[in-house]
């Protein structure tokens, strides 16, 4: 369907709004605004252009499908696609089945990804976030984060006990959070 | 509500999806029962949100775009639920005209069940005005103080008489005695029907009063006999199947 031009300043409520009435342009707004963080993200967790690029094309179909997916009266819009981009990545590289129903993510914390200025803003401050980790918890971190392992899994490939890599995957994830309530 | 701190540890591997075995099951569990605990899981997911922005910097191919475009131009979608309020704000209206539906049937149903009671009314006082007739009728024939009087021919002697009404369609039968003669102990008189075809049938006993009287009224009858005749016999007090011969009174219709 062909419908009035959703601008770019729009809020992510209005671009919602023209997805959930038919409107393509709704969706072409939404890619333009969050194509980056989704591709970005099955680029790291896959290594493969073309099959993040498959994941990017899934994530957003199923929100054109079923808009109703997302809730934004339970998180905001970016951080939710993240979410759902890493999962489909995982299990892409994993080769498994989907494990994780969409409507069931919930995304609480809300950081502004919608304008280009706050996710560049949100990016340097994560990556200074990680970057002053100890490197162990920043490992644990992201083995977990974009390899989809499991406690055990790293515990065995670091040789770190099971404790410790749970401990170091709380508190980097902690360490985020704190960074941004500030 | 605050989470449970010995789940904490779990709860930020489950974000991630690595929590496995017995460990997820149970923490699955106690999920379902602890609002603290999810809103702890959903705070963790946000912070695996802010992980995601670790990466970017690399741009999705431009024919990306294009390509999820078209197949967004090849699923054109009605407007959805949500857009529009959801089937559910369709609710209150089809409700409204169900039950708009429903009134104008009740309506119609009372109106067809108010004509059937007045035509039920109007019938039943014509069949209690007939009904009230008919018992007048029965009780002056039958009563026993009633003045019988038999006219013939002047200075002729009365006779006995006999006069039967009978009604095949109803198998309605009433028959009037006067002048009788009286009977012997344990002796009466007996009606008999001669039908059109086959044997004569019963159609009651009877003995006259002290006036020579007697009445028989709708005795009991096979349905829809023609009757070509009737006669009365003199039989035992406890009535015959067949005519004891002989035949003291006889009649045919007219």
């Amino acid at each position: 369907m062909a419908g009035t031009e959703v601008k770019g300043d729009l809020t992510d409520a209005a671009v919602l709004s023209a997805i959930r009435s038919g409107d393509e342009n709704g969706m072409a707004a939404l890619y333009d605004r969050y194509s980056a963080v989704v591709y970005s993200v099955a680029l790291r967790v896959l290594g493969d252009a073309g099959a993040a690029e498959d994941v990017l094309q899934e994530v957003f179909m199923q929100l054109w499908r079923r808009p109703g997916l997302f809730d934004s009266s339970r998180g905001s819009l970016g951080p939710w696609l993240a979410v759902i981009a890493r999962h489909r990545a995982i299990d892409g590289l994993r080769k498994r089945r989907p494990e994780t129903d969409i409507a069931d993510v919930v995304v609480s914390v809300e950081p502004d990804m919608a304008g280009d200025a706050e996710r560049a803003r949100a990016m340097e401050k994560v990556r200074g976030t990680l970057g002053a980790m100890p490197s162990a918890q920043r490992q644990a971190l992201e083995m977990a984060y974009f390899e989809g392992l499991s406690h055990s899994e790293i515990s065995a490939k670091t040789g770190e006990p099971l404790g410790t890599i749970k401990t170091r995957i709380r508190a980097g994830l902690l360490a985020l959070r704190k960074a941004f309530a500030t | 509500m605050s989470m449970h701190e010995q789940f904490a540890e779990d709860l930020a591997l489950h974000a991630l999806g690595g929590l496995e075995g017995e460990e997820r099951v149970a923490l699955e569990k106690h999920l379902k029962g602890c609002a603290g605990c999810r809103g702890e899981l959903e705070r963790l997911r946000g912070d695996m949100a802010l992980m995601a922005l670790s990466a970017a910097g690399p741009v999705p191919p431009r024919r990306a775009r294009q390509r999820l475009l078209e197949a967004v131009a090849r699923e054109p979608r009605a407007v959805t639920a949500t857009a529009r309020g959801g089937w559910w704000t369709l609710v209150p209206w089809v409700a409204a005209v169900a039950f708009g539906l429903g009134l104008v049937v009740l309506w119609l149903q009372n109106s067809d069940l108010q004509q059937r009671i007045a035509g039920l009314q109007s019938a039943s006082a014509q069949q209690s005005a007939e009904l009230q007739r008919a018992r007048e009728v029965v009780s002056t024939l039958t009563a026993t103080d009633a003045m019988r009087v038999t006219l013939v021919a002047a200075k002729t002697p009365p006779q006995p008489e006999g006069k039967a009404i009978y009604v095949r369609d109803r198998s309605s039968l009433i028959f009037l005695a006067s002048n009788f003669q009286a009977l012997p102990a344990q002796k009466a008189y007996e009606l008999w029907l001669i039908p059109t075809n086959g044997a004569a049938i019963p159609a009651g006993v009877f003995k006259p009063d002290a006036h020579g009287s007697a009445t028989v009224i709708n005795p009991p009858l096979p349905a829809g006999v023609g009757a070509k005749a009737f006669a009365i016999t003199i039989e035992p007090e406890s009535g015959s199947t067949a005519p004891t011969m002989p035949i003291v009174m006889m009649g045919a219709g007219e």
